[in-house]
C-alpha cells in the first residue's frame, strides 16, 4: 500500500508541473501588454509601463518570468488581483467555503438522487422503471445546469413564492436562511451529477447481478432484498464511490455558471467577474486551483479504490 | 436443401461496417436521436427560409409579447420574434458543435496516434501533457481560454476545441495502441510500407469507429460549452442570435416574460439529447458488448 502510495503521489508531480505550464501559458494568450492594462489613464508614461513591467517580471525572458512565477505559486502567491487590489490566494480563500457548501450538498443530493435511481434501473431491468429512469437520466445529461436553474427560479420563486431567487446567506450568519438560498442551486448542481452517478451504479449493479455469489446467495434461498443489499450492492459500490470522487470535481466547472444564474458569492462567480474585468491573474489563480483539486481528487478517488478493495490492498 | 447446394451458393459476407448500420438502424433511440439531429441541421441550413421574421428586426409596439398566431414564441425585449431568433440560434450552435469538435479531432487524432504508435518519450510527454489538460475541467479551461482570446463565437469555438482535445489525443491513443499490434498492421510493415504509410492508410480507418461515437457525443457537450459561453458573454454577440444569449437576456424577464427563456433552453435540451441519443447508438452499434 505504502509503494502504491508514492507511486501514485510521484506520478502526479509531472502533470502538476505541466499544469502549471499551461496555466502560464494562457498569459502568453492575452490580447496586448498588461502592463498598459495596469497602467489605466498613466498608460503614456514610459517611467510607470517600465515600472509596472519590473514589478511583475515582464521586462525578463520568457522562461526566467516562468520559474519566477511558479516560484511564488509554490510559496503560495498567485499573484495580485488587478481589480480587487489583493492577493489572489486571499481572495480565493474567502469564496472558496461558499462553493465547497455548494458542492458537498449537490453531492449529497446526486447520491440520494443517482444511487438509488441505479439500483432500481438495474433489478427492474429492461422493465418500464428502467426505460424511465433511463430516460430521465439521459435528460439529466442533456440538460444544461444555467437552464434549470432558470426553470426552477421561475416555477419555485416567481410562480409559488417558496424559494429566494438568488442570494446567500453563510451557514454560520443564520443555518435556515443558508438552506433556503442553497437548496435550488444545490439541486441543480445536483442533478447532472445524478444522472452521471445513476448510469455507473446501473452498470456495475447489472454486472453484480449476473456473478456466481449473487447466483449462490439466490440458491440459499436469502431473500431477494438481502440479495440486493447485502451482496450485489455492496460490490458494486466500489466503483461507483471513486468515480463520484472524480464527479467532484465536474461540480466546481458547474458552479460556474450556477453560482452566476443564482447570484451566489462563491468561486464560480469570482471567476466569471474577474473574466469580465480583465482580471487576469485571478482567472490565473482559480483555474490552477481547480486543476490542482481536480488532480488531488483523482489521487483520493486511486486511493479510495485500493482501501475499499480488499483484493487491491493486499496485492 | 442439401448440404453441397448451400456450399455451392456464393457466400455473402457482410463487413462489420455494413452489419454495424445495420445494427444502427434497427436501434430505436439511435434513429430517434438521428432524426432530431437531422431536423435541427434542417432548420439551421433552411434558417433564410423559415424563419417567419428577421431575427434581428426590432418592433417597439410588439415588445415581449406572450406567444400568439403571429409570434408562435412570443417576442423579446426588443419586439424580436423569438421563433426566428430560435431558427437563426440552430446556426450557431450547431456549427460551434461542429467546428470545436473538428478543431479537436484535427489536433487530438495525430498527436493520440504518433503516442500510441511511436510509444516511448514521446507518447509519455504527451501523455503527461494529456494529463494536464484533463486535470483542467472542460468548461473552466473553457472560460478562461475564452476570456484570454476575447469574447467572439470563432474564440469560444477555438476555446471549446482547444478543451476537448485532449480526450481525443487519449481515445486515439489507446485505439492505435491497440490496432498496432494487429496482424494486418504487422503485414502492413512487413512489405516494407514506410511508418506514415502503415499510420494512415491501416491504422487511421481501423480506429474511425470508436472516434466517430465519441465525436458525436462530444458534439453534445460542446454545444452545451457554447451555450453556457454565450449565456456568460463570451461567445456569439449581440444582436447576432444564440440560444445561450438569449438566455442571458431572458433572465431579466422571467416575471414578464417567461416564453423567452423556455423556448431557446428547450431547443437546447432537445438538439443535445439528440445527439447524445445518436452517440449512444452507434456506440451500441459498433461494440455490441458495451449495451
Amino acid at each position: 500500500m505504502a509503494g502504491f502510495l508514492i507511486r501514485r503521489v510521484g506520478q502526479i508531480i509531472p502533470t502538476l508541473l505541466f499544469v502549471s505550464l499551461l496555466i502560464f501559458g494562457l498569459q502568453q494568450l492575452m490580447p496586448g501588454d498588461p502592463a498598459l492594462i495596469l497602467a489605466g489613464e498613466e498608460r503614456g508614461d514610459p517611467l510607470v509601463l517600465a515600472q509596472i513591467r519590473a514589478e511583475l517580471n515582464l521586462d525578463r525572458p520568457l522562461h526566467e518570468q516562468y520559474v519566477l512565477w511558479l516560484f511564488n505559486v509554490l510559496q503560495g502567491d498567485l499573484g495580485f488581483s488587478w481589480r480587487i487590489r489583493e492577493p489572489v490566494a486571499k481572495v480565493i480563500l474567502e469564496k472558496l467555503p461558499v462553493t465547497v457548501q455548494l458542492g458537498l450538498m449537490a453531492f449529497a443530493i446526486a447520491c440520494l438522487i443517482g444511487i438509488p435511481a441505479g439500483i432500481i434501473s438495474a433489478v427492474k431491468k429492461d422493465r418500464p422503471a428502467d426505460w424511465v429512469a433511463n430516460g430521465v437520466a439521459l435528460a439529466g445529461i442533456s440538460t444544461p445546469n444555467f437552464w434549470l436553474g432558470i426553470m426552477m427560479i421561475l416555477l419555485f420563486s416567481v410562480n409559488l413564492g417558496w424559494l429566494p431567487p438568488s442570494g446567500y446567506v453563510a451557514l454560520t450568519v443564520d443555518w435556515r436562511q443558508s438552506l433556503a438560498t442553497t437548496i435550488m442551486p444545490a439541486f441543480v448542481l445536483g442533478t447532472g451529477i445524478a444522472a452521471v452517478l445513476m448510469r455507473h451504479t446501473r452498470s456495475a449493479m447489472v454486472q453484480a447481478m449476473n456473478q456466481d455469489y449473487v447466483r449462490t446467495a439466490r440458491a440459499k434461498g436469502l431473500a431477494e432484498r438481502i440479495v440486493v443489499a447485502k451482496h450485489a450492492l455492496r460490490n458494486a459500490l466500489v466503483p461507483v464511490i471513486t468515480l463520484g470522487a472524480l464527479e467532484l470535481g465536474t461540480l466546481l466547472s458547474g458552479a460556474v455558471l450556477t453560482e452566476q444564474v443564482f447570484t451566489i458569492p462563491g468561486f464560480g462567480k469570482l471567476v466569471v467577474d474577474a473574466v469580465f474585468n480583465r482580471d487576469y491573474p485571478v482567472v490565473q489563480g482559480v483555474v490552477l486551483v481547480v486543476a490542482v483539486i481536480y488532480v488531488l481528487l483523482n489521487l483520493a478517488a486511486d486511493v479510495l479504490y485500493v482501501l475499499i478493495n480488499p483484493r487491491l490492498r493486499h496485492a | 436443401m442439401s448440404t453441397l447446394a448451400v456450399a455451392a451458393q456464393p457466400e455473402r459476407i457482410d463487413s462489420p461496417t455494413r452489419r454495424s448500420l445495420r445494427r444502427l438502424m434497427r436501434h430505436r433511440t439511435a434513429m430517434l436521436g438521428l432524426a432530431i439531429v437531422v431536423l435541427f441541421v434542417m432548420i439551421a441550413v433552411l434558417a433564410p427560409l423559415v424563419a417567419p421574421y428577421d431575427p434581428t428586426r426590432t418592433s417597439w409596439t410588439a415588445i415581449r409579447r406572450a406567444p400568439s398566431a403571429l409570434h408562435w414564441f412570443g417576442t423579446d425585449e426588443n419586439g424580436r420574434d423569438v421563433l426566428s431568433r430560435v431558427i437563426w440560434g440552430a446556426r450557431a450552435s450547431l456549427l460551434a458543435g461542429v467546428v470545436s469538435v473538428g478543431i479537436a479531432m484535427a489536433a487530438g487524432v495525430p498527436i493520440g496516434m504518433l503516442a500510441g504508435f511511436r510509444g516511448g518519450w514521446i507518447d509519455a510527454l504527451i501523455s503527461r501533457f494529456t494529463d494536464a489538460m484533463l486535470a483542467c475541467p472542460f468548461l473552466i479551461l473553457a472560460i478562461a481560454l475564452a476570456a484570454f482570446l476575447g469574447p467572439a463565437l470563432e474564440n469560444a469555438m477555438i476555446a471549446i476545441g482547444i478543451s476537448a482535445t485532449p480526450i481525443f489525443i487519449r481515445l486515439a491513443r489507446g485505439a492505435t495502441m491497440a490496432a498496432k499490434v494487429e496482424d494486418y498492421v504487422e503485414a502492413a510493415r512487413a512489405i516494407g510500407n514506410p511508418r506514415w504509410r502503415v499510420a494512415v492508410r491501416h491504422i487511421l480507418p481501423n480506429i474511425v469507429p470508436p472516434l466517430l461515437v465519441q465525436a458525436t457525443l462530444t458534439i453534445a457537450t460542446a454545444i452545451i460549452a457554447e451555450a453556457s459561453l454565450s449565456f456568460l458573454g463570451l461567445g456569439q454577440q449581440p444582436p447576432a442570435p444564440s440560444w445561450g444569449s438569449m438566455l442571458n437576456t431572458a433572465q431579466r424577464f422571467m416575471e414578464q416574460a417567461p416564453w423567452m427563456a423556455i423556448f431557446p433552453g428547450l431547443s437546447i435540451v432537445l438538439v443535445v439529447l439528440g445527439f447524445n441519443l445518436l452517440g449512444d447508438g452507434l456506440r451500441d452499434a459498433f461494440d455490441p458488448r458495451s449495451r
